[in-house]
């Protein structure tokens, strides 16, 4: 294998396994802000109980989140230095805003919403978990804005040929606001909330099934799917109005994600399919036109495919495009249908009636995390050949210097530590699910079980 | 080329990515410094309460290396891809043992059983260790310069060539000095017994370094004194060097009369006082070519434009004071000696 694919391999790899985490760092942030602003507005004990625990899972996945991270951003340096070369006017702005902004605010507050429970008043403990979730929030502004530019440049202007061309900013704002980024933004935020609201859900709906914790269950249980309905269902307004826009910008990348390669014919919208690249067909079930109208409110509006783009200028690999961009699709819709049939059980009163539906989410959990992935696969695939979308292509972007073997090297080492990292993750997750919600402390802080334990106990010096 | 107060906007942004690694040595680096010591505490007790010195912190003072990282991507973006490719087996091994120090921190005490602990203990030491080795190697790589070519491309090895003994020697003293650095802070965060012990490991601590810092001077004054020279063509400069040896000195001296809230300040001063002499030694100069000197990087031919550059410095003049007014209720809510909750590591 050459450098060029094991490098792509490596950024794929570490950059999926990172993004286990954040969204469920954002998603939980946001459901501990909730939880905490109940506690504080109601003073039951029970919200601050709830918001400890999930605020001890927080902790879990934000520690791995962090040290995840800092890969990527050393892997621009080591693997990519071209692209390095090339962004690093433009990304500089984002990438000093984010630093400056999002992480000294999530990392500086994070030591008191972790260690700051006994130290300070409650407000100004909800105040450090509200500043490291809007530092979170921030954190994906930058990077989806970085990110964003490399779909749609906007605001630069390219100085140098060849090796020492680059990209230099001229409109700040422009950059910012390039014509890719508030959606994405918005569809990459909802895709936390739910990562984290259906986690929550899938924690509280398996003591509801083994009859553990139920009440403070249950009050986890109604927040967690308030937050999962209502961006379930503004989820594919994002999406929409996302989609809309890859086919203005770029218009290669939503041909891919149909299959569609007829140059101008009516594009077709598949529930699902399997895409021969040579035959240029796709095999699966289709609303005929269902692309088109879409995009434009009408069966036969024409839909630029692959076709009109030369063979270099396009993606290779259309069929996992299209995969990937189908099940995205599909998860989502099933999670609308999903939660909107709990929100009308709730509405009868029977939402936790039903141990099949319990079941049902319990292992919910994994879909937005499979959509959440299988979507950046496809926005990042569906932007192939390039790299900076029509300006700098992926196989130049690399640095020129670095051997098969260190690449080979690193691979390795990132593999096998990531693979102890997700086992442990995993087994210390359970753990802290398994204990549930009370930690010893607070056990001590239920007056009744004090009096129980005082009674059975003699009294020590 | 715009200016601010006189001084061009690439030499600002130096300052201002120098100013940020010293921030992130200083305050990494008595993470490091303390878990470097982390197998020397013999009780599960001592070793929770220094874990715990940190513990409320460690993460924050990370982010300080993504800011600093970031900081150099952005502003001088050539000087970032080559230095990173050209290094980058150091780098990925740094990468790794980042990981482990994280992961360490985090799943030591999530589990009872004695093998459990003492796994990640040696772990969380050993990339303690090893983080603090690695940034004095690549600090050693840079002052000696690397084969760079054309289009800033590295143009050496690539596996072990990082290796040389001068940067050895560097890695070994930033270890030595962090050590110090560690012992101090810890002795601000314990009492005791643990407080006793540290006494005494601090005393090691300050001859390991010193003596490694001695042999690194005397061998770099000997065979690379091209190093000496700006200090030789502006003499009024050495006035930094004997800076840094005063610093030194006031270390063991404040430590010997306890006042160690003072030799940590004195520690921090040296850790800084380093980074300007290393600073000092390659400006305008970021990383000399050993190949070709039209190919070394310097701060004007690495630099983002002037348009990104006065963004960014925008964005630091505003989220500077955010920082430190957050940071410094932080540690202010955690001052003290360290106390275990529910909530400990």
């Amino acid at each position: 294998m050459d450098v060029e694919i094991l490098s792509r391999i490596q950024f794929a790899f570490t950059v999926a396994f990172h993004y286990i985490y954040p969204p469920l760092s954002i998603g939980l942030g946001l459901i501990m802000v909730i939880m905490e602003s109940l506690y504080l507005k109601t003073g039951n004990k029970e919200y601050e109980i709830l918001a400890k625990f999930w605020t001890r899972i927080f902790a879990l996945t934000f520690g791995i989140g962090v040290a995840t991270g800092i890969v990527m951003e050393f892997e621009f340096g080591t693997n990519w230095a071209t692209y390095s070369r090339y962004v690093g006017d433009v990304f500089g702005s984002a990438l000093a805003a984010e630093g400056i902004f999002a992480f000294a605010l999530e990392s500086g507050f994070l030591g008191i919403l972790l260690f700051g429970w006994n130290r300070v008043k409650p407000w100004v403990h909800w105040v450090a978990t509200l500043g490291v979730f809007l530092g979170s929030m921030f954190s994906a502004v930058w990077i989806v804005i970085a990110n964003s530019w490399q779909q749609t440049p906007a605001g630069y202007h390219v100085v140098g040929e060849g090796m020492q061309a680059r990209a230099e900013i001229t409109d700040f704002w422009e950059m910012v606001f390039n014509p890719s980024s508030m959606d994405r933004l918005i569809h990459t935020w909802q895709g936390a909330f739910l990562a984290g609201a259906f986690l929550v859900l899938s924690v509280h709906a398996y003591y509801l099934r083994k009859g553990r914790f139920v009440d403070i269950s249950k009050k986890a249980f109604r927040i967690a799917l308030v937050v999962a309905t209502v961006f379930s269902l503004s989820q594919l307004v994002s999406g929409h109005s996302s989609a809309n826009g890859v086919a203005v910008n770029q218009p290669a990348k939503l041909a891919a994600f149909e299959g569609h390669f007829d140059a101008k014919a009516p594009g077709d919208m598949y529930l699902f399919g399997w895409v021969d690249k040579e035959s240029q067909q796709v095999w699966g079930v289709k609303v005929p036109g269902g692309l088109s109208f879409l995009l434009d409110y009408r069966f036969d509006t024409p839909v630029t495919g692959l076709n009109a783009f030369p063979e270099e200028d396009r993606p290779s690999q259309v069929n996992a495009v299209f995969q990937f961009y189908h099940i995205m699709v599909s998860i989502g819709m099933f999670l609308i249908g999903l939660t909107l049939f709990a929100c009308y059980k709730w509405l009868r009163g029977d939402l936790f009636a039903s141990n099949r539906l319990l079941w049902v989410f319990s292992f919910s959990v994994i879909l937005p995390q499979i959509a959440n992935q299988v979507g950046w696969f496809a926005a990042e695939m569906g932007r192939q050949p390039w790299v900076v979308y029509g300006l700098l292509r992926t196989s130049d972007a690399l640095s020129k210097s670095v051997t098969e073997n260190q690449v080979l090297f690193s691979l390795i080492l990132f593999f096998l530590v990531y693979t102890l990292l997700l086992f442990l993750f995993l087994y210390l997750l359970n753990k802290k699910i398994k204990h549930g919600p009370y930690d010893e402390k607070d056990d001590d802080d239920r007056p009744f079980q004090r009096e129980v334990a005082q009674s059975f106990s003699t009294p020590k010096s | 080329m715009e200016t601010l107060a006189g001084i061009d906007y690439p030499t600002l942004w130096f300052l201002v990515v120098g100013g940020l690694f010293s921030g992130y040595a200083i305050l990494d680096g008595f993470d490091f410094g303390a878990g470097a010591w982390h197998l020397f505490f013999k009780e599960e007790k001592s070793r929770r309460l220094a874990l715990n010195a940190i513990g409320p912190v460690w993460d924050g003072n990370e982010v300080w290396l993504v800011i600093g990282g970031g900081a150099l991507f952005a502003g001088f973006p050539v000087m970032y891809a080559t230095l990173l490719s050209g290094m980058y087996v150091p780098f990925m091994l740094f990468l790794v043992f980042i990981i482990f120090r994280a992961v360490s921190i985090e799943f030591r005490g999530k589990e009872e059983m004695a093998w459990w602990r003492k796994m990640w203990d040696i772990s969380y030491s050993l990339s303690s260790i090893v983080l603090p080795f690695l940034l004095g190697v690549v600090l050693g790589n840079v002052l000696l310069g690397l084969p760079i070519g054309e289009n800033f491309e590295y143009e050496g090895g690539a596996l072990l060539t990082f290796l040389n003994p001068f940067a050895l020697m560097v890695g070994i003293s930033t270890l030595a000095l962090m050590m110090s650095h560690g012992a101090i802070y810890l002795l601000l965060k314990t009492e005791g017994r643990m407080y006793a012990k540290l006494t005494v490991l601090l005393k090691k601590g300050m001859i390991f370094f010193m003596v490694s810092f001695g042999i690194t001077s005397l061998y770099t004054l000997i065979y690379i004194p091209h190093l000496s020279d700006t200090f030789r063509n502006q003499p009024v400069l050495f006035v930094v060097p004997l800076l840094v040896f005063l610093s030194i000195a006031n270390v063991p001296r404040l430590s010997s009369k306890k006042k160690y809230g003072q030799a940590f300040l004195f520690s921090s001063l040296t850790i800084s006082l380093l980074l300007v002499l290393v600073a000092i030694e390659l400006y305008p100069n970021l990383l000399v070519s050993t190949l070709d000197p039209q190919y070394t990087i310097t701060v004007y031919n690495a630099a983002a434009s002037d348009k990104s550059l006065g963004i960014m410095l925008t964005f630091a003049a505003i989220g500077t004071p955010l920082v430190i007014g957050y940071t410094t209720f932080v540690y202010l809510t955690f001052r003290g000696k360290v106390k275990i909750d529910e909530m400990s590591y």
